[in-house]
């Protein structure tokens, strides 16, 4: 396991203790929430999609530093994607996080950022803190009216038992 | 003249106090080091270490006296068979039950619980019935109860809790309907470390006609536990808690309910007789032990009931009162911690919130230094929604803790609110 200080880097505990774009959006027309049951944390993404471009994004709800930090500079670097650009981004973004972009894929987004939660490949539990708020971006970029879950999707299985 | 003194009281010039550091060195895994630091391990009503005798019972099982039971005429099934025979009755021993009879092997609490409800639950659970559980139950002791009441249409009702996390037992009384037909209730939260006052639900139940189901694993590997004492009529509880191993549990069960009860599962050693037309049950508490059982954690489950009667279970109870009483008001004292749970009666758990910091980041910094907690929901949802938090830091106690784990724990704590200051 890696360092600490890799993982919680200053812009991280910068973004978690005031997060950006933090609040509901006024005018959004897409919005899902986000559920991870290993931690109990609930979050949800508000977009204002026009044309295809995510003209702004928002989220809302309380998470531990990596959720609340990674949702908060999700926002900022969306604003003024395209849908298939932010779509890129997540791939991109979930590559780093869980060790798999070692070499550059050719036509990747680049990253900006966001890279500094490369730390997060070090602590496997936490990688779903860190997916939670993309997932919620893109259920409600599916437009779809559900609750998302960490535990359809990749990482270490949530718990479920054991006291 | 001589004073006869109750039995959990220790006797005076007799038995020493715990040796920690003694007992600390037959825990094999107490000397690894995480992330360059000596383990601190918080994680207990989780699951607890081994100690050597267990590990050493499991392993000279397979490696000398392992064979299936019940089976055969051979040395080796022979051999096993009385093993596994006399781990039963040193758990009939450990609770006090009448007879062995009433002690049924499972795999854990869950399954025991389990077992409860599609047993005895569907035959006396009907439409318009009730079950009554408390507000800090474990999930194990409220999906069994809704998958019964779903299946019936009956209804799971709710007994409170106060913001202290103590079970509101006065309400019990007016809860209860001549539609109640079971009360499960947890020994000990596992989120809390709330000590609910099993025996007066029990008076107050029995009272009414209503059994009662008691969740122990929180309090086994704590407390002196005596079935008859507290008058429960189901007593469930898993190894793994209390130093033995996985994958086995105990159903403790009032003789005359188990034998009226039908089988949980068919299969092999379950029945006396099978023809196609027709097959017979066998005898308690054969009848709801169908299939080949984990036969060498059950021996190591006896290994564990050794090994805490060798200690004294009440110096275990004194042991970690001590340790809650040290820990409580260092960690009170830290700015921006909120203890959950503060019952006048708690045992072995301390739950806690930081202002401003997620449970999760909590554990990860505090991993770093080498100290294991849970962090998360510890699968009692209903609880966390009570007390209004997705979440709780939880340090939980075993008898090889020290004072020296708790300073850890608060100086693990005081970097987790430097870093997030």
């Amino acid at each position: 396991m890696g360092e600490l200080r890799d993982l919680y880097q200053e812009v991280i505990l910068d973004h978690s203790k005031g997060p950006r774009n933090f609040g509901e959006l006024a005018g959004a027309n897409r919005r899902a929430e986000g559920y991870n049951p290993l931690c109990g944390d609930r979050e949800t993404v508000f977009v204002r999609l026009e044309d295809d471009v995510l003209k702004e994004v928002g989220f809302r709800g309380a998470g531990c530093a990596i959720s609340t930090a990674s949702a908060s500079m999700m926002t900022e670097s969306l604003k003024g994607k395209t849908r298939a650009e932010a779509e890129a981004l997540f791939e991109r973004f979930r590559d780093l996080i869980t060790g798999q972009d070692r070499e550059n894929k050719p036509g990747a987004p680049e990253l900006g950022k966001l890279a500094v939660f490369s730390g997060v490949r070090e602590f496997p539990v936490r990688i779903k803190c860190a997916t939670l708020p993309w997932h919620t971006l893109k259920a409600a970029l599916a437009g779809e009216d559900r609750t998302v879950s960490t535990e359809l999707t990749e990482g270490p299985k949530a718990e479920s038992g054991g006291a | 003249m001589s004073t006869v003194l109750p039995s959990h009281a220790p006797a005076r010039g007799g038995r020493p106090p715990l040796d920690v550091e003694a007992l600390r060195r037959g825990f094999p895994i107490l000397a690894r080091k995480i992330h360059g630091h000596p383990l601190v391990y918080l994680d207990n009503a989780a699951t607890t270490q081994k100690p050597e005798s267990v590990i050493e019972a499991v392993a000279d099982m397979y490696r000398r006296s392992y064979g299936n039971i019940h089976r055969g005429v051979h040395t080796l099934s022979v051999e096993a068979t009385d093993a596994y025979d006399q781990a039963r009755e040193k758990v009939r021993a450990f609770v006090n039950a009448a007879e062995t009879r009433e002690i049924v092997f499972v795999r854990g609490t869950t399954e025991a619980i389990n077992l409860v409800a599609q047993t005895f639950g569907r035959q006396r659970v009907g439409e318009g019935d009730e079950v009554v559980v408390t507000a800090l139950e474990h999930h194990s002791n409220i999906v069994p109860w809704q998958l019964l009441c779903d299946e019936k249409k009956a209804r799971l009702k709710v007994l409170p809790i106060d913001r202290t996390g103590e079970v509101r037992v006065e309400e019990l009384e007016r809860l209860l309907t001549p539609r109640s037909r079971v009360v499960s209730i947890a020994h000990v939260s596992n989120a809390l470390g709330t000590l609910v006052p099993v025996r007066r639900i029990v008076e107050i139940a029995h009272a009414r006609g209503v059994p009662v189901l008691v969740d122990g694993a929180q309090a086994v590997p704590r407390l002196a536990v005596d079935v008859r004492e507290l008058g429960c009529d189901f007593y469930a509880f898993s190894a793994h808690k209390m130093y033995g191993s996985t994958g086995v549990g105990v159903l403790y069960g009032r003789a005359e309910l188990l034998d009226a009860m039908p089988p949980y599962q068919g299969g092999g050693d379950m029945i006396s007789s099978v023809t196609f037309e027709k097959t017979t049950w066998n005898v308690l508490p054969y009848k709801f032990e169908a299939g080949t059982p984990n036969i060498a954690g059950t021996i190591g489950l006896g290994a564990a009931i050794d090994y805490l009667a060798k200690i004294g279970i009440e110096n275990v109870t004194a042991h970690e009162k001590d340790l809650l009483d040290y820990a409580t008001p260092l960690l009170t004292a830290l700015p921006g911690l909120n203890v959950i749970g503060t019952a006048r009666e708690k045992i072995g758990v301390l739950s806690f919130t930081l202002d401003g910091i997620h449970p999760h980041d909590i554990g990860t910094v505090l991993d770093q230094e080498g100290i294991a907690i849970r962090t998360g929901h510890h699968c009692a949802q209903p609880v966390m929604e009570f007390f209004g938090i997705p979440a709780t830091a939880r340090a939980s106690l075993a008898l090889y803790n020290t004072r020296a784990d708790i300073d850890a724990l608060v100086e693990g704590v005081r970097k987790v609110q430097r870093m997030f200051r």
